[in-house]
C-alpha cells in the first residue's frame, strides 16, 4: 500500500493567532522526513494536524490517495509515538501493545503474534509483564514505539521522542529508529528541534520557522547551500558566523564583497546585487583553516578557546567587531588574549541579501 | 533531636483537634456497654464488671425494624455514591475535555451548587417531590444526594482528569478506541484516587443525614437509621442505652468504609493539591 503524504495550503490559526500559514509539502512513500525548527514553529501541531489530533483550518491533508482532512485518527492508518511516550500507565507492557488492538476486532491469536513480534523487534520480550513505572525511560520510549509497530501502519508520526532521554541513550536510540526505518520501510515522519537528530536521521529535512517552511531538502542540501539566513544559522553545529558585508563591485555575475578588511570576488545569481548593498556573508567554523596570512584570511583577538581534543573552539573578536568562531585543530597554540589568524576559502563563503536570501550562484 | 517549636505547637493543634473530633464517638463507644445508672453516674467511666451491659443492643435487635433502616441507609447510600461518581465523572471529563458553548457556563452554574445548601431549597425540593408522587421513597432521597453531591465531585474529578497529560487521550486517540473506551478504560482507572476522595466526602453526609428523610421519606418502612434512632427518644423517656448502642452500630459501616478508602484519600488530597 502506498503512503504518501501530501499537504497542500495547509494553515492553522488558534483565534487570532496563526500557527501555520500556507504549507506545501509532498512526502514520498517510504522516507523518512523530518521537520525541524526552533520551539513554537509550529512543527508538532503540523504533526498533530497529519494525526488528525488537530483540523486544520485551510488546507487539504491526503494519505495515500484519500483525503484524509475528515478521518479521525484511527481511520488514517498512521501510529503516533508521543514525546511523553504516553503509555498507560495501569496497564503493563504487553496490555499498552494490544490495547488499540483490541478495538480494531483483530483476533485474539492475531493481536499476541503481532504484539510478541514487536516485542521481538524490539527486545521487549523479557519485559511484557511489567508495568510502565518499571522500566527506564529508553524501555519506555521503546514500549511507545512498540505501540506503534503493532498497528502497522503506512505512516509513523514521531513527536520529538528523543527528548526526554539522557545524551548517551538519544545516540543509542537514534540508530535503532534508523534501523527501524531500514526494516519497516514505512513512511516516518518525524519532530525535533535537534538539528544533529534531523541530519542523521533524515532523508529529507523540513525546515520550519515562524509557521513557514523555510526549506526543503536532503541533509547534506541544506548543509551545502542553504536558502536564507534562517537555514543556514539552524543547521550545523556550531552555528555558521555571520559577518556584516558590503557590495563593492558588480561586474557581470562576480561581485565583490567586502567584509571584515577583505574582499571577496564571488559568482552570484544575475542582477542579485548591486554596489553598496548591504549583505551578510557567512562561514561555518569547520571551513576556515588556522594560520594562512593572506588576503583572504580574518584577523582578530582571541576571546576564549574551547579545547575538545580533537578539535578546538576558538572565539575571537575581528577589527569590525564581528565574533566570528573557527574550529581550530586539536593541538592549536591559540591562547585567550593573544591575536589569530584565520584563512577563509572563497567557496565557503555563503552570502546572504537585506532580505537575508542566499545570492551565490547555483545557490538556493 | 531538634524540634523546632513551631512544630510542637502544630502537633498540639492536632492533638486537641483530633481529641475534640474523636470525643464524642468514644462517648457513645463506651457508654453504649454500661448500664443506664452507670450512664449518668460516670458518664467518662469505661465499662467494668459491675456496669458492662448489652441491653441497649439487644433492644435493638430485638427491635425486628431495625434492619430495614439499615437496610435503606445502605441502599440510599450506595446507590447515591455510584450515580455521583459514575455521573460526577462523566460531566468532569466532558466539562474538562470537551469545549462547547455554554462550557464555562456549566461549569459556573454547578460552582453555585457547592457554595449555596440544598436545604435552602427544601420547601420546593418537598413540593416537587409531591408532585411526582416520590414523598415516602428512597428513589426521593437518592435523587436529593445526587443533586447535592455532584458539584463537589464534579469539581474534584474534573481537577484530576485535568492532571492527566493529554498525550495519554491522543495515544488512545490514535489507536482508535472509542470515546466512551477511553473514559471508562484509561481515565477512570486513573482518577481512582480521586473517586475514593469524592466517595468519602459524599458517603458521610449522605448517611448522617436527618433532614431529609424527615421531610422526604418518614414513613414506616422507608426511615433510614438516623431517623429510626428518633424512635428510642420519647418526649418523657428516653431509651439511652438503645440509643447508643444503634449510634454505635450506625457508626461502624462508615468507619470501615472510610477505613478502606482512606488510604486513596491522603494521596488524593495531597495530589490534587501540589500541581
Amino acid at each position: 500500500m502506498m503512503a504518501d503524504v501530501s499537504l497542500q495550503g495547509v494553515a492553522k490559526s488558534f483565534g487570532a493567532t496563526e500557527i501555520l500559514r500556507d504549507i506545501n509539502l509532498a512526502v514520498k512513500d517510504g522516507e523518512f522526513v523530518v521537520f525541524v525548527g526552533p520551539s513554537g514553529c509550529g512543527k508538532s501541531t503540523l504533526l498533530r494536524i497529519i494525526a488528525g489530533l488537530e483540523n486544520v483550518s485551510a488546507g487539504e491533508i491526503r494519505i495515500g490517495d484519500k483525503r484524509v482532512n475528515e478521518l479521525p485518527p484511527a481511520d488514517r492508518k498512521i501510529a503516533m509515538v508521543f514525546q511523553s511516550y504516553a503509555l498507560y500507565p495501569h496497564m503493563n507492557v504487553y496490555k499498552n501493545m494490544a490495547f488499540g488492538l483490541k478495538f480494531a476486532k483483530t483476533n485474539k491469536a492475531e493481536v499476541d503474534r503481532r504484539v510478541r513480534q514487536a516485542a521481538e523487534i524490539l527486545k521487549l520480550t523479557p519485559l511484557l509483564d511489567r508495568k510502565p513505572r518499571e522500566l527506564s525511560g529508553g524501555q519506555r520510549q521503546r514500549v511507545a514505539i512498540g505501540r506503534a509497530i503493532v498497528r502497522n501502519p503506512s505512516v509513523f508520526l514521531f513527536d520529538e521522542p528523543l527528548s526526554n532521554l539522557d545524551a548517551a541513550l538519544r545516540v543509542n536510540t537514534r540508530l535503532e529508529i534508523a534501523k527501524l526505518h531500514r526494516d519497516l520501510a514505512a513512511t516516518m515522519i518525524y519532530v525535533t528541534h535537534d538539528q544533529v537528530e534531523a541530519m542523521t536521521l533524515a532523508s529529507k529535512i523540513v525546515v520550519m520557522n515562524h509557521g513557514r517552511i523555510e526549506q526543503v531538502g536532503a541533509p547534506l542540501e541544506l548543509y551545502r547551500a542553504p536558502r536564507n539566513l534562517f537555514v543556514a544559522g539552524f543547521i550545523g553545529s556550531p552555528r555558521m558566523n555571520f559577518i556584516k558585508g558590503q557590495v563593492l563591485r558588480v561586474e557581470g555575475n562576480i561581485a565583490t564583497i567586502g567584509f571584515a578588511g577583505t574582499e571577496a570576488p564571488l559568482a552570484v545569481r544575475p542582477a542579485s546585487l548591486k554596489p553598496g548593498d548591504a549583505v551578510t556573508v557567512g562561514i561555518r567554523p569547520e571551513h576556515m583553516e588556522e594560520g594562512g596570512d593572506d588576503a583572504a584570511s580574518l584577523r582578530g583577538t582571541i576571546d576564549a578557546v574551547e579545547q575538545l581534543g580533537e578539535s578546538s573552539y576558538v572565539y575571537m573578536r575581528l577589527a569590525s567587531g564581528d565574533d566570528v568562531i573557527v574550529r581550530a585543530p586539536g593541538e592549536t597554540d591559540a591562547a585567550p588574549g593573544g591575536s589569530y589568524t584565520a584563512h577563509v576559502p572563497r567557496k565557503a563563503l555563503h552570502v546572504f541579501d537585506a532580505e537575508g536570501v542566499s545570492v551565490i550562484a547555483g545557490r538556493g | 533531636m531538634n524540634v523546632r517549636p513551631g512544630r510542637i505547637a502544630v502537633h498540639i493543634a492536632l492533638i486537641l483537634y483530633t481529641i475534640l473530633a474523636l470525643g464524642p464517638i468514644v462517648l457513645i463507644l463506651i457508654n453504649a456497654f454500661k448500664t443506664r445508672r452507670a450512664i449518668f453516674a460516670d458518664p467518662l467511666g469505661l465499662p467494668n464488671g459491675q456496669t458492662f451491659t448489652s441491653i441497649g443492643f439487644d433492644r435493638v435487635f430485638a427491635n425486628a425494624d431495625f434492619g430495614l433502616y439499615f437496610f435503606n441507609s445502605l441502599t440510599v447510600t450506595i446507590v447515591s455514591l455510584v450515580l455521583i461518581v459514575l455521573i460526577g465523572a462523566m460531566a468532569a471529563w466532558a466539562l474538562t475535555e470537551y469545549k462547547f458553548p455554554g462550557n464555562t457556563l456549566i461549569g459556573l452554574y454547578l460552582a453555585i451548587g457547592i457554595m449555596v445548601p440544598i436545604r435552602l431549597g427544601s420547601v420546593s425540593i418537598l413540593r416537587m417531590m409531591v408532585e411526582l408522587n416520590l414523598v415516602n421513597t428512597l428513589t426521593a432521597l437518592i435523587l436529593v444526594y445526587v443533586a447535592q453531591g455532584l458539584p463537589l465531585a464534579i469539581l474534584i474529578l474534573g481537577e484530576f482528569i485535568q492532571q492527566i497529560p493529554k498525550d495519554l487521550r491522543d495515544a488512545a486517540r490514535c489507536d482508535g478506541v472509542s470515546e466512551y473506551r477511553i473514559f471508562f478504560s484509561i481515565i477512570l482507572p486513573l482518577i481512582s484516587p480521586a473517586i475514593a476522595t469524592v466517595a468519602v466526602f459524599t458517603m458521610v453526609p449522605v448517611w448522617n443525614d436527618l433532614w431529609f428523610p424527615l421531610i422526604l421519606a418518614p414513613g414506616d418502612g422507608k426511615q433510614t437509621i438516623t431517623l429510626g434512632v428518633q424512635q428510642f427518644i420519647g418526649q418523657y423517656v428516653t431509651d439511652w442505652n438503645a440509643v447508643l448502642a444503634s449510634l454505635t452500630l450506625a457508626i461502624a459501616p462508615v468507619l470501615v468504609l472510610y477505613l478502606i478508602f482512606s488510604r486513596y484519600l491522603v494521596r488524593g488530597l495531597t495530589a490534587g493539591a501540589v500541581k
